[in-house]
């Protein structure tokens, strides 16, 4: 499995990134400074990770969205590479148009971290295979613009064709406005690409790998992406 | 001769905050009449903030040094040597006059600085902490800046990208015109890879990094040393603007660019910014620095010498370059979007030599405006001590678990996680202990070694008696990183005080300095670095006393470490330390009966040692579930906190003591902690507290869903975990103030 994780000016996971990736897959994922032009040849997996790009200026990951290499991570999503974009990368990728929809300011209107429960909305993608359809993870968020929101149209489509990857929940996996953190629409944590292959997330799967640190239900969404690339070989 | 088109009367010397005597110095310095460009460094220099002038003599009279000591005070922050070649840098700081006067600027940009101070030594950030003092919950402001301050340090620290994991916040109507906002970086390098800012070597580049020049902030550090009146508000266009954008970007540059071994020394631009850094690079390196003006980056036109030397704008570093590595570090810079600049050189005239448009607009000596600037030992009086207060003589208002219910949900003690959650604490995935606890624990990389970092100062305590206040101050940081496992190892201290020219003020901070050095001498438990705040007054009235202390201790192996929180029923409740019911000045005779009087609760140092030292290797044994150290609230509140960390209760059998049961249950006397323990090993560390000499009492259990106490309706830990949570998002979120 080769990873490829994209480092823009003001990111600040992608160490923590890569490091899930090293501790769950064993292998050292490669550092892509914006300004290249290809991917590493190769790439299976390209991770979009959370941060402040460009200080968050403008609006969340618009100004990331027009780098160099998200041409080359648009023609990678279009022949079936997997993307995982979390937080400030689920706002680029929003920008960059590989998912539909906008984050908009949390509804509390200021930054939120805490942990946080997901409902997982489906198991039998290339991202959550090793989980079951909803079980309640435990993760971690930590943004001040993560609230979901899309035409209806677009959230009709999500919802009937299950692209809703994981909604938020509280730890016994219940749906309610207490357990969601910046008042998405239907509580949506993650979506889904239409082929599956490219999920955008707020939450942090990538601090939740390690027993001392909050626990290690994170670990299972790089299980499954190893796990799915293993089949696909 | 030196141009002047600006005549330097006695006014504008007064209003550049030089007293007469320092301006005659200054007159006797030079030979002649200073240009306005030079009054203004010299404003900038000598001022308290950045000379420590009134303050320096008794500074020296600390601990700076100890086996784990790399670099004490006097560089941009102090240096400790955790084993295997790792070192932590670490410092607080304080932007308290910035923050009152613009709280999400002010704080924000204190954070960068801290920031700065850290990484500029070669440190990557790994923890930020802060220490908040605000006024009463009913000012008309307290809200407002609560919300601010919060809101800015979130801003910078969670875009810059480092976990902020604890701190303290409290409320007194002392800091009503005067707000405390104390910033602590603490970062992670190799020993023998750590940046200084001396400068070494004739003739070579001085090269300025970062973001442009503007006029921001001028005249900040000046601001920063007066007391404040009604005006307060119009000094907002000297407090700076802050972007952790740029900063992120310099983090990565400035480390990218030592790695390639370009860099000889570095200093970041904070107060006094080009002046200050400058200054420091040549009068440590006892070498001149000339600097040519019109080679700064500027952002805005038509910036005169005056502005560019005082000018505070954020995010940007100095740096001596090796000879020959300008362009490697050039590209570096390039590449990450910053500003590159060769602005001067080093020379070997001590003196330091401004120029801009081809004139020379400031000629002077730079050992006597750097580390030879004024020292003043200020009159002052000891402060008066009020006597003990007796248990019997308090009457108990009400019955004790009313009145642990009003404890746990008052602004001092209730939950501060409206604060911490806005805070992004788990960033870099090494977060063990996180916001809450007593102290945080952050793994070194992938450990096993940890940090426990903490802040700590008990005000009310030093305003009643200096010397043990700042004893306690010491002692309950030292205690707090011992609650979770750690060997505390040093500590930076955050002095923040009134105005040094009133005798009562400055005699309030020379005893607490000397209560801060005895304990640090009995707790070997040096101070690496540090700052002072003084003039922390507004319309005649100081602050309470407030030597914040930041303590940094590690963990061996963070598996073995304890929280607080109750893991198991069945488990017994040990209490170690002696208990007297000592009420004077504690949380209970404030907020339950109204009064403010009487002595703090002495400190015995080497009662403080002894178990401390027991219950730290307790917890390395292994046989402790939970631990915590009994501070504001006395027993009583500790013993709610631990539950409702658990979601257990506990079934009390006996009270601590042999005093009156709210003195018991609410004094707040030192060097104690409550653990629990597997019932099976009470034998085993009973036997370990006598042979150690330390006092250990068995006070219950935890059980089931209430706190029980003889004599007590026993109360849920549900209701008091409410009042715990409710009281901060309530009094945020409202109009009303509901305390």
């Amino acid at each position: 499995m080769k990873s490829a994780v994209i480092r823009f000016p003001g990111i600040n996971r992608e160490d923590d990134a890569a490091r899930a990736l090293r501790l769950v897959t064993g292998r050292n994922a490669e550092m892509v400074w914006h300004g290249e032009g290809e991917l590493p040849s190769g790439t299976d997996l390209v991770v979009l990770p959370g941060g402040f790009s460009y200080g968050d200026y403008l609006r969340c990951g618009a100004i990331a969205a027009r780098s160099p290499i998200m041409e080359a991570v648009g023609v990678h999503a279009k022949r079936g590479g997997l993307v995982l974009a979390i937080c400030n990368g689920f706002q680029i990728a929003c920008e960059a148009g590989l998912l539909p929809g906008v984050l908009m300011r949390n509804a509390a209107m200021h930054f939120v971290c805490r942990f946080q429960h997901l409902r997982v909305e489906r198991a039998d993608t290339p991202f959550a295979n090793a989980y079951a359809r909803h079980q309640a993870i435990k993760v971690c968020v930590a943004h001040g613009e993560g609230n979901y929101v899309a035409d209806e149209e677009t959230l009709a489509r999500l919802e009937r064709e299950g692209l809703v990857a994981f909604r938020y929940c509280d730890a016994r996996g219940n749906l309610s406005e207490a357990a969601n953190p910046n008042g998405a629409t239907n509580a949506i944590a993650g979506i889904y690409s239409e082929n599956l292959r490219v999920l955008g997330l707020m939450p942090h799967p990538e601090n939740l790998v390690d027993p001392l640190v909050g626990g290690i239900d994170g670990r299972g969404l790089f299980e499954s992406v190893a796990s799915a690339l293993v089949e696909a070989a | 001769m030196l141009k002047n088109d600006v005549a330097i009367t006695p006014e504008l010397v007064a209003e550049h905050g030089l007293k007469p005597d320092e301006y005659q110095r200054l007159l006797a310095l030079l030979g002649r009449e200073p240009s306005l460009t030079e009054l203004g460094i010299v404003s900038a220099m000598w001022n308290e903030h950045c000379s420590y002038k009134s303050s320096r003599i008794h500074l020296r009279k600390l601990p700076t040094t100890g086996p784990c000591v790399i670099q004490g005070p006097g560089e941009n922050a102090g240096v400790i040597d955790i084993g295997d070649g790792d070192a932590v840098v670490f410092k607080m700081e304080s932007h308290n006059h910035p923050s009152f006067i613009e709280p999400y600027q002010g704080a924000a940009t204190g954070v960068g600085g801290i920031l700065r101070d850290v990484f500029t030594m070669g440190a990557r950030p790994i923890a930020a902490l802060n220490a908040l003092r605000f006024g009463a919950p009913e000012h008309p402001r307290t809200r407002h800046l609560v919300s601010g301050v919060v809101a800015g340090i979130g801003g910078y620290g969670n875009s810059f990208g480092v976990p902020t994991v604890g701190g303290q916040l409290g409320f007194d109507a002392s800091y009503d015109g005067n707000i405390l906002v104390n910033a602590m970086a603490v970062g992670l390098a190799r020993k023998d890879e750590i940046f200084y800012a001396a400068a070494s070597g004739v003739g070579n580049p001085i090269v300025y990094l970062g973001s442009k020049t503007g006029r921001d902030g001028i005249h900040g550090a000046t601001m920063a040393s007066n007391v404040f009146g009604a005006d307060a508000h119009e000094k907002r266009p000297t407090v700076q603007v802050g972007d952790p954008f740029a900063e992120k970007l310099l983090l990565e540059a400035c480390l990218e660019i030592m790695a390639k071994g370009c860099v000889i020394a570095i200093q970041d631009m904070g107060a006094a910014g080009l002046t200050c850094s400058a200054v420091e690079m040549g009068a440590k390196g006892d070498l001149g620095v000339e600097l040519d003006l019109d080679k700064v980056p500027c952002r805005e036109t038509g910036m005169i010498a005056y502005e560019m030397m005082l000018s505070e704008s954020q995010e940007r570093m100095l740096m001596v370059l090796r000879p020959g590595k300008e362009e490697e570090a050039k590209s570096v810079f390039r590449k990450w979007g910053l500003d590159f600049a060769v602005i001067g050189r080093t020379t070997d005239t001590r003196r330091f030599v401004v120029k801009h448009q081809g004139e020379v607009m400031a000629d002077m000596p730079i050992k006597e405006l750097g580390d030879e600037a004024p020292v003043y030992d200020r009159p002052f009086v000891k402060p008066a001590v009020p006597g003990a207060v007796e248990a019997a003589d308090v009457a108990a208002p009400c019955s004790n678990m009313q009145a642990l219910l009003r404890l746990v949900g008052s602004p001092d003690l209730c939950s501060k996680r409206w604060v911490w959650e806005q805070y992004d604490h788990l960033i870099l995935g090494n977060t063990v202990l996180p916001p809450g606890g007593d102290a945080a624990i952050v793994r070194v990389g992938d450990g096993p070694k940890a940090l426990a970092l903490t802040c700590d100062v008990t005000p009310r305590y030093v305003a009643a008696d200096a010397f043990e206040g700042g004893k306690q101050a010491v002692a309950e940081a030292w205690r707090n990183l011992t609650a979770v496992g750690a060997l505390p190892l040093a500590l930076t201290d955050n002095l923040n005080f009134g105005n040094p020219e009133r005798a009562e003020v400055m005699g309030q901070f020379v005893e607490a300095l000397r209560g801060i050095g005895e304990a640090c001498r009995a707790l070997e438990f040096p101070v690496v670095s540090g700052n002072v705040s003084l003039y922390n007054e507004t319309h005649g009235r100081s602050i309470s006393p407030t030597p914040t202390i930041g303590g940094v201790g590690l963990l061996a192996d963070v598996r073995r470490h304890a929280t607080p929180a109750f893991k198991r029923e069945g488990d017994l409740i040990l209490l170690i330390g002696d208990t007297y019911g000592w009420l004077g000045q504690s949380v209970y005779l404030r907020e339950i009966c109204g009064r403010t009087d009487g002595a703090p609760p002495p400190v015995e140092l080497p009662v403080e040692r002894r178990n401390g030292d027991f219950v730290r290797a307790l917890i390395a044994a292994g046989e402790v579930n939970a631990a915590h150290d009994l501070s504001d609230g006395g027993f009583l509140v500790a013993l709610a906190e631990m539950a409702m960390a658990g979601g257990f209760g506990a079934k009390i059998t006996r009270l601590p003591g042999e005093t009156d049961a709210h003195a018991a249950l609410f004094g707040e006397d030192q060097a104690r902690y409550l653990v629990t323990i597997d019932p099976q090993k009470l034998e085993h560390v009973s036997a370990l507290a006598l042979a150690d000499g330390v006092v250990l009492t068995i006070l219950g259990t935890v059980s089931g869903s209430k706190i029980t106490v003889p004599g007590e309706a026993p109360i849920e830990v549900a209701s008091l975990r409410d009042a715990h949570e409710s009281w901060l998002p309530r009094f945020m979120g409202s109009g009303v103030v509901t305390h």
